[in-house]
């Protein structure tokens, strides 16, 4: 079935997310829609799927136009999409979550349990998925998650599949696995619509690449393209994409962190016998595929949830010049404050602003009880705006008056919101998780420089992030996290597929000697060379 | 290909061990109940007296069985067995065991200490009375209060399940009553009655739906305003038209008790739940039909979509909004079927207010159930057996003072839903609009 997209248009409020979009999937292909964060390619498959109404423009199936109401109307017509966030009820099992909607039913609209078993295991064997039918969807890992809604697009006999960014949940080796699939359902004669921003994957395994950018397609490529010359096709200038200086690592040990044990009320475990220390002017990113711990990690470093066992250690040296150590395992968050740990969250949005306080609120939030700020219980108005002023400038805020409410700013712009004000305390220990998720390339650049310069200030860092470019570049060690344990603490040169291994719970030793007996095959096909 | 060694052998699980938190609240409250038993109950019964219990076999040969036990003995008795439970809790706690061959601990014994607690409570209060405490009509009568609360309960497990709280079961219990009270007086017929009820329930739930769903308005204000609306309107038709024409509006009519030939004459059991108003039939079904389409069929597979992943359910073309709004309007009509209850199956006319708070509990005995109908049966049936105690106490003549036993049930309620019981989960997205 061929697909074609003609002046395809969608607008949300005067935000222009796709302008005007010209598209043509020929059956049987992979064509990878290649553009940042926010570039609208999302936008684009949710109107091609029937989820938003177009402003403008066309879509063909083999020549016929076609309008979509709604997802049904476009699984009726041969596309399936496999979701960013994966559309699965967790409560349900595999075989409930592929039947959904379109159940085979017997008398009383009683479900044929065991038809639908059926159709899973079809199509599981026949892509040697090993899916179990009757899995509950929330206790599988979620490479496994990705199968289960391919199974679903493809019990839809979908001859289209778009992947929405399949691969921001996968580690490296789910992603090759991944890669394996799309292969073969492409000699199947599916076609897919591969989203992505991860260059490397593009080049893998597309056969046609189309460039979105600000909502426009800038350009089409062949997957001989060079690297350099699609990110700078998808950012619009040249980008560095080079390591930054690293530390000498000499300072004193700053943060150290003893058997930390974590588990919720159920007994699950979340952190296991955790030990490591960070050092004066040192960063450790903590790398893994998100929901392995890392999130929880940071929540206890900042005193969010306490730990089960262990300590955290923090040293530093009083106003007389000795150093003391002190156990902050078990202390409330206002005393990790105090102590000098400054914290960036995971999810901004959640945890590091109040959308409808202003920016010269949000700047203070965390001292706003004590002077200068405020005194007997009053705010100090000026003060407040004044310290806004010098932020907005230091940190390079966009935004018409610091008056306005910070929900109002791009994610970008609101990122640099939290950064400012956690790095305009006096910091012994800096945390930072996904310090740069869903922000435009510019601020990524900017939030980073900043770390760095905290970093040669003598702050002990510690970042958290799921984009191994985030860690390869900024980190002075890498800790990758599995399963809520430390699988190995590892230098920053250690090579991406090691610490892919890693991520997937291989040890280190393992997994050097497996990949040094067999390199992934792929990277050999394009001789080994990587971001 | 190979796609399934992506996950290796850990071997370091072995080296250390992650200890779960560990929570006192169950064994600190078992020992606590455990001395109220021994101080209140034990020591302050006379030495010699005896308590009575009449059980109503339902075997015409066999009659009524009329146990006499010597007070204390049979207080000490449990008592002890109290006080093992309580040791077994602390045992657990402190080992961190959470099963013994495959069974909660805290669940077992839980229901154990509470059926020992409550017939301790009862031997005590009858001990040394003249009367025996009639312990069938304690529990058909437990049954019989628990009606509104399970048609209640299982309303709100359905509009919960598929993502819009019900708090307006109140309401619809209310209004239920009330129209089955007034067609049922007016056609002199329960029955008309009867199939009035669930319409009324149904227009309370199609106010609520169109409200939460349509507008976006928060669930739990809705109903509330509901609640309120309905018991204005009918107190005021009440004061009105109902109370100015009596022989027309307030001539009460009642459902007829059925006896089911053979299974009514089960040992215990049959006089108890098989000999009674035909609400109750109507609730067995209820109750085993809803269990098994929840969970079976296609209905219910599509509506627990919406409540728990409505974007889910969109992108596989199911219609979220319309789903809730029809479920949202079943929930409404089973409640509205429940409110007969006051009327048509005790024979009564219409009061103001006349459901009494009850609805309130039934989302309790929801929550306490796990959103599930055999669940919620259960916790139903809790609460209704603490609101008859003081009805068959008072036949046997106890001095415990009515207020004291009113509270029961809500004081059930708190613990049970403050988690002494166990964590339950909700439907994800209950109560959040899907805005498409």
């Amino acid at each position: 079935m061929k697909l074609e997209l003609r002046q395809v248009t969608k607008k949300f409020g005067d935000f222009l997310a796709n302008d005007a979009i010209d598209l043509v999937v020929e059956p049987g292909q992979i064509h990878a829609l290649l553009g940042e964060n926010g570039a609208g390619k999302s936008t684009l498959m949710n109107v091609l799927y029937g989820l938003y109404g177009a402003d403008g423009g066309e879509i063909l199936l083999d020549g016929t136009p076609v309008r979509f109401s709604g997802p049904g109307d476009a699984m009726a017509a041969g596309i399936g999409m496999v979701h960013q966030h994966f559309m699965l009820v967790p409560v349900f099992t595999v075989a409930e979550n592929v039947v959904l909607g379109h159940e085979p039913t017997g008398p009383f609209g009683m479900i044929k349990v065991d038809e639908a078993r059926k159709i899973v295991k079809e199509i599981s064997d026949k892509f040697g998925f090993d899916v179990d039918p009757d899995a509950l969807v929330g206790d599988l890992p979620v490479g496994v998650q990705q199968r289960v809604e391919i199974i679903k697009a493809l019990s839809r006999s979908a001859e289209i599949l778009i992947l929405d960014e399949p691969t921001a949940v996968l580690t490296p080796q789910e992603t090759d696995e991944l890669m394996d699939i799309m292969r073969q359902l492409k000699l199947s004669g599916t076609s897919i619509v591969f989203i992505t921003h991860k260059l490397r994957e593009v080049q893998e395994v597309a056969d046609t690449i189309i460039v979105i950018r600000h909502g426009k397609v800038v350009g089409n490529a062949l997957p001989t393209a060079s690297q350099s010359e699609l990110a700078s096709l998808m950012v619009g200038r040249n980008v560095d994409l080079g390591v930054k200086d690293r530390a000498d690592i000499d300072g004193e040990v700053v943060l150290e962190v003893v058997n930390l044990d974590l588990a919720d009320e159920e007994g699950r475990i979340l952190l296991e016998n955790l030990c490591f220390t960070v050092s004066s002017g040192e960063i450790l990113a903590i790398a893994g595929v998100q929901g392995n711990g890392q999130t929880e990690l940071a929540e206890v470093l900042i005193g969010l949830r306490k730990p089960t066992a262990g300590s955290i250690v923090l040293h530093r040296h009083d106003e007389e010049g000795n150093r003391r150590s002190d156990d902050l395992a078990g202390k409330s968050v206002k005393k990790f404050l105090a102590a000098g740990i400054g914290f960036v969250p995971e999810d901004r949005g959640k945890d590091g602003i109040v959308h409808s306080f202003s920016i010269a609120e949000n700047l203070v939030l965390d001292q706003i009880s004590s002077p200068p700020f405020s005194s007997a219980g009053a705010l100090n108005i000026r003060a407040i705006a004044s310290n806004a002023s010098d932020r907005v400038e230091e940190f390079d805020v966009r935004a018409g008056s610091s008056n306005a409410a910070v929900g109002t700013l791009s994610g970008g712009n609101q990122q640099k919101v939290v950064v400012a004000r956690e790095l305009s305390r006096d910091l012994s220990v800096l945390v930072a998780s996904q310090p740069t998720r869903g922000v435009d390339i510019g601020s990524i650049e900017f939030i980073h420089s900043r770390i760095i310069q905290q970093r040669n200030k003598g702050t002990a860092v510690v970042i958290v992030s799921t984009e191994l470019n985030e860690v390869t570049s900024l980190a002075d060690r890498i800790a990758v996290m599995y399963d809520g344990h430390f699988v190995g603490i590892v230098p920053p040169d250690t090579e991406r597929h090691v610490l892919g291994l890693m991520m997937a719970g291989v040890g280190y030793e393992d997994a050097l000697a497996q990949a040094g007996h067999s390199p992934n095959p792929s990277e050999k096909a394009q001789g080994g060379d990587d971001v | 290909m190979s796609l399934m060694n992506t996950q290796p052998d850990l071997d370091h699980e072995l080296e250390h061990e992650v200890l779960r938190p560990r929570s006192w609240k169950m064994p600190v409250a078992l020992t606590i109940f455990t001395l109220v038993a021994l101080a209140g109950f034990c020591l302050t019964v006379d030495s010699g007296v005896e308590s009575k219990v009449a059980i109503v076999t339902g075997n015409s040969l066999i009659g009524t069985i009329n146990l006499v036990l010597p007070s204390f003995s049979a207080l000490l008795v449990f008592t002890v067995a109290m006080a093992a439970l309580a040791g077994i809790s602390w045992w657990a706690t402190a080992t961190r065991t959470v099963k013994i061959g495959g069974v909660r601990i805290g669940s077992w014994v839980g229901i154990l200490f509470g059926t020992f607690f409550v017939s301790a409570f009862l031997l005590w209060a009858v001990a040394g009375r003249g009367v025996a405490l009639q312990f069938t009509s304690l529990l058909s009568g437990a049954l019989f209060l628990s009606i509104p609360l399970i048609f209640g309960a299982m309303a709100g497990t359905v509009c919960e399940r598929v993502g819009v709280i019900n708090v307006s079961i109140e309401g619809q219990l209310l209004a239920g009553a009330f129209l089955a009270a007034v067609l049922g007086a007016i056609t002199q017929n329960p029955w008309i009655g009867l199939l009035a009820a669930p319409i009324a329930g149904a227009l309370i739930g199609l106010l609520l739906a169109l409200f939460a769903v349509r507008y976006w308005v928060d669930h739990i204000i809705v109903g509330v305003v509901l609640n309120v609306l309905v018991g204005g309107l009918t107190s005021y038709l009440f004061s009105t038209v109902l109370t100015r024409n009596p022989d027309v509006f307030a001539m009460s009519v009642k459902l007829p008790i059925w006896k089911i030939p053979i299974l009514s004459e089960i040992p215990v059991l049959g006089p108890v739940l098989f000999a009674q108003s035909v609400l109750v039939y109507i609730m067995y079904l209820a109750v085993i039909i809803l269990q098994i389409m929840l969970f079976k069929s296609k209905w219910g597979l599509r509506l627990r979509s919406c409540g728990e992943h409505p974007r889910a359910a969109d992108t596989v073309g199911i219609k979220v909004n319309r789903t809730r709004v029809v479920n949202t309007i079943l929930g409404g009509a089973i409640a509205g079927l429940g409110g007969a209850y006051f009327t048509l199956a005790n024979g009564l006319a219409f009061g103001k207010h006349m459901s009494g708070g009850r609805g309130y509990i039934a989302l309790a005995a929801m929550i306490l159930g796990g959103w599930k109908p055999k669940g919620a049966l259960v916790a139903a049936l809790l609460f209704g057996f603490a609101d008859n105690l003081q009805n068959s106490l008072g036949v046997v003549g106890v001095e415990v003072p009515s207020q004291f036993m009113l509270m029961a049930p809500y004081l059930v309620t708190i613990f049970a839903v403050a988690g002494l019981v166990g964590r339950v989960h909700p439907p994800a997205m209950e109560g959040k609009p899907y805005k498409g």
